[in-house]
Parts: structure tokens; sequence; C-alpha cells
């Protein structure tokens, strides 16, 4: 019995193919990323002296609409090399100088557990890597391409996962651009509602820094006096926050997502009204189970049918929005945004 | 339906995934001893790359011909008839643990029930509004547009995703010169719903 479980499992696995195995790259640009140091040590994150502490050079920053990973608390840093200034020409994509260094470290139950690296080290684009601490907190080490399944116990049963580098890409696209550091997220018009809003201290970055140091050319110079903010009542400019945040990425403009959904990317969220009316009524070409085609992407008569609340809720890899980096429910998250929907 | 009928249909199936292999050398055959032919433009190249990877075994419908089971290039590569509903998934047990539909575009397992792609250009359907760029974005990472749900097995992409961006290219601008057929392929099944 124990043999022919066995087998169904080895089976099961190979045929899972899609979701477990994943070959050598032999072409995938991807493969570029071994290039990156393989201690997390060798980043340039902590100071020379060997305490641990983070290196001076390398500034904390805290977006104001964090990306939610399962409850993780996070910690970011950006390295700018001396000199240098970030590109603010275009404010959907601000260029950053070669050198750039953005560190997230994901904290879980107190521990910290993977540091994720986005380095441009040179004008062919960023690499992209997450590192491994070890239990004792005291080394990490680069991730495997594939990621690694089980890295901590988030909840029971359930484990967090170090994802892939293919992974990375679907969020951070094949150029591995960063995506929580714009003018939205640093700016000092920060929004006291925001939804796992993280508290901001003296020493991080924030918009008013980079004008302040000169460290942005080309910005548009309003953005100083009226930094980003946006539209509506407090619940509507917390809600599109948190999409921002958390749907922005892929919900973009870009591609065919977007006849489907409006941009929740900076600039385009900051005009709410437009993006309500785009959702309010119209439907989704998602099939939700034993429902005809057509469920409402927002339902004011009916919060819980719509899509958006739908997806939100669903952690099945099929339908679960958004659709990698999280196995569990963000329940304060569901909560506001079905309040929302329903005052709509 | 007649008894040998339904036999007929049942031995095209289970003959399907064995010929498959085979139907796909063959297929490939007439290009492959002319080479030149077949890489004069991307979309020439992206045809021979999918009659050589077997694309056809699971996105085209097949069929019972008059030599035995075939797909139907009549509906070229527009994957699993949104006509043909099926019933849930057989139980298997013991070492059986996978089962494919009459079509060869429906497949059960541990990942549910997963239905093969409509990828004709057709616009609602199909990969219409798709660019080169989301196609090799979901290739390269196995994401539905290099973003969403998961592609699931038995789809190859970690095969797939080895070819060079120019072959990918290729493949899709083939895909993109083929007649557009409307076919909304059903969501996957998932696991937890599949009884």
């Amino acid at each position: 019995m124990t043999r022919q479980r066995a087998s169904v499992a080895c089976l099961a696995l190979l045929l899972m193919a899609g979701r477990q195995q994943q070959p050598p790259l032999v072409a995938a640009p991807a493969s570029h990323d071994a290039a990156l140091p393989l201690h997390l040590a060798g980043t340039g994150l902590f100071a020379a002296d060997g305490s641990g502490a983070i290196a001076r050079e390398n500034r904390p920053f805290s977006p104001q609409y964090p990306l939610w990973t399962d409850g993780a608390s996070k910690r970011r840093w950006i390295h700018l090399p001396p000199g240098t200034t970030i590109d603010a020409t275009n404010p959907r994509q601000w260029e950053f100088p070669v050198g750039t260094r953005l560190w997230k470290e994901f904290s879980f139950n107190g521990r910290p557990v993977e540091t994720r690296l986005l380095w441009k080290a040179s004008d062919a684009g960023w690499l992209a890597g997450s590192y491994v601490w070890n239990q004792e907190g005291v080394d990490a080490v680069l991730a495997d391409s594939d990621g690694v399944a089980g890295a901590a116990e988030i909840a029971p049963g359930k484990q967090h996962n170090i994802p892939s580098r293919s992974d990375c890409a679907a969020c951070h696209g094949e150029a591995r651009r960063p995506l929580g550091f714009n003018p939205l997220q640093l700016s000092d018009d920060r929004d006291p509602n925001a939804i796992h809003g993280e508290p901001i201290t003296a020493d991080m970055v924030t918009l008013k820094t980079l004008f302040d140091e000169t460290l942005l050319t080309g910005a548009d110079p309003a953005m100083r006096r009226t930094p980003p903010r946006i539209a509506g009542d407090p619940l509507t400019r917390a809600v599109l926050g948190y999409m921002a945040g958390n749907c922005g990425a892929c919900h973009n403009g870009d591609g065919q997502i977007a006849a489907e959904l409006p941009s929740f990317s900076y600039p385009d969220v900051l005009s709410a009204g437009e993006i309500v009316r785009h959702l309010i009524g119209r439907p989704s070409r998602w099939q939700a189970k034993g429902r005809a085609e057509g469920t409402l992407l927002i339902d004011p008569a009916s919060p819980e049918s719509s899509a958006v609340l739908l997806r939100m809720s669903s952690r099945r890899p099929s339908s679960q929005m958004p659709p990698l980096g999280t196995l569990l429910q963000d329940r304060e998250a569901i909560e506001r945004i079905r309040r929302w929907i329903g005052n709509r | 339906m007649p008894l040998t009928t339904t036999r007929t249909i049942l031995s095209a199936a289970a003959l399907v995934f064995l010929t498959s292999g085979l139907g796909r050398a063959v297929s490939a055959l007439p290009e492959s001893q002319d080479q030149k032919s077949t890489v004069a433009t991307p979309a020439q190249r992206g045809a021979y790359l999918v009659r050589a990877m077997g694309c056809n075994d699971c996105h085209t419908p097949w069929k019972l011909g008059p030599k035995g089971p075939e797909p139907d290039m009549s509906r070229e590569l527009s994957g699993h008839p949104a006509d043909l509903v099926m019933p849930p998934a057989p139980k298997l047990s013991g070492p059986w643990t996978w089962s494919g539909g009459v079509t060869n575009t429906a497949f059960a397992g541990p990942w549910g029930t997963s239905f093969t792609a409509n990828l004709t250009p057709d616009a609602e359907t199909g990969l219409g509004k798709w660019t080169a760029e989301t196609f090799i974005a979901a290739l390269r990472t196995g994401r539905h547009e290099g973003k969403g749900r998961p592609l699931l097995p038995p789809m190859p992409w970690p095969m797939i995703r080895t070819l060079t961006d120019e072959d990918l290219r290729a493949v899709f601008a083939y895909l993109q010169s083929l007649p557009p057929i409307r076919n909304r392929v059903p969501a996957p099944v998932d696991p937890e719903d599949q009884q």
C-alpha cells in the first residue's frame, strides 16, 4: 500500500511538471541572475564592521500602500551610488542609475525568512534574487532559481514559499523593475487610513527627501508642492491605494488585462472617479463557480457577489487574486473593500 | 448510440496518446526534409515548430479519421470545444492518476480538470488581443499572460520556455496567422470541485 501511494505521489509530481519541474534555463533571460552574490552579506546591505547593522548608505523607506504578503512584516532599503540621480522624467517609470540596489526583508513571527534584492548591475537591466535566512538569523544564502517551498510556517498547515525567478518576473516583468518606489508610494501626503499602513520614521526616504537632496532629475516640480494623493473620500482613498499596492503591478493598463480592469498603477490610480465608474456594474470575463459568465466586477447591491471580492477571498491558484505571493486571505482588506462596495 | 460506435470512439481515445508521438513525427516530416522552405518567414518557422513540438496534440480537437484518430485541422489549435461539456472526471484509484477526454483537449488529475486553450487569433476567445511579449511572458513564467493563474498540466511549458525569444516570436507569428475560431474554452475545474 505504501509503495502504491509512493507511486501515485511520484506520478502526480511528474504530471504536475508545469509547476514542479523547471529544467535548467538555456535561453531564458533570467540566467543572468547567476551573477548575484551567494550570500546576502556580499550584496552590500550590511556595515563593514561585521555587526550586522545596515550600512549607512542604504536608506530605509516604506511605501504607504504596502503589498500584503500573508502578514509578513517588512523592512526595505535603497542604495543609490554617490553622485547619481533617479531620472524621474517619466512618472510612470523612474529610471534608476546603474548600481542601484533595493532590498526587502520578510519576517514571520519575528524571524527574518528572506531578503529579496533588485540590483541594477549594468545598463542591461536588473538582477533579481532572494536570500534565505537560516534559523539563527545570522546568514542568508541565495535561493535556488526554482524558489524554496516551506520556508516558514505562517499559519497551521501553511508554509511561506520563496518565489522562483519566473515568479519574480510575473510581478516585476522580465526587466525586473522595482514596484514600490514611486511618487505615490513615497508621497509625504501619507494616507492615515492605508490598509496595513506602516509607521514612517525620520530616517526614511520620502518624496520630499528625494527633492531636498536633489536625487531626482526631470521630476515635475509640482509634485514637491502637491505630493500625489488619491482623490475621494477616506475609504475610497484607502481602497484604491490598496489596489495600487496589491493589484497595480499587473492591472497597469498594459496587455489584455487592460481591457478587463482599469489601471491601478500610478498615476492612473489618482483618478478615483474614473476608476469607480469603470468598475461598477461592469461584467467580468471570469467565470465564477456555478455562475454564468458575466459576474459583475463590483456589485453594490451584493458586495459578496462581486468578482473583485470573490477573487480576493479565494486562495485557490485558479482564481485567487493576486494570483501569487499569498496563501492566506487578507481579511482586513476584504472587510474594508466589502464595506466600500456596499457604500457605492 | 450503437455499441460499436461507442467502442470505436473509446478505442480512438485510447489510441490518441499512443499515436500522438507518431503523428507528431509524421506531420513534421515533409517540412524537415526541406528546411529552407520552412524557415523563410517567422510564421513559416513557427508552423514548423508548432508541428515539431506537437502543439496540435492537445490544442486541436481530435476526431476519428479514415486512418484512425487525427487532429481535426478544420478546428486547428482552437482548444477544447466549448460545446463538448465534460461530465465529472472519472474517479481513479491505484496507480491510475490522470485521465483524458476523447478529443484530447480535456485532462483530469491531481491538479483538477484542465482544458486546452484556444490559440487562434479570435479577439474574444483566443489570443487576438495578445502581443508577442505577452505570449513569451506566459511561456517563460508558466502563468496566464505571464502574470495570472498557473498554466496547468499537461502543458509542457517548462520545456517550451527554453526556446529562444526568436523561436517563441515565430510560434506566435504562426498562431496569429491562423483563421480566428470563436470558441470559449471552459475555465479549469479545481480539484475540490471535481466531484
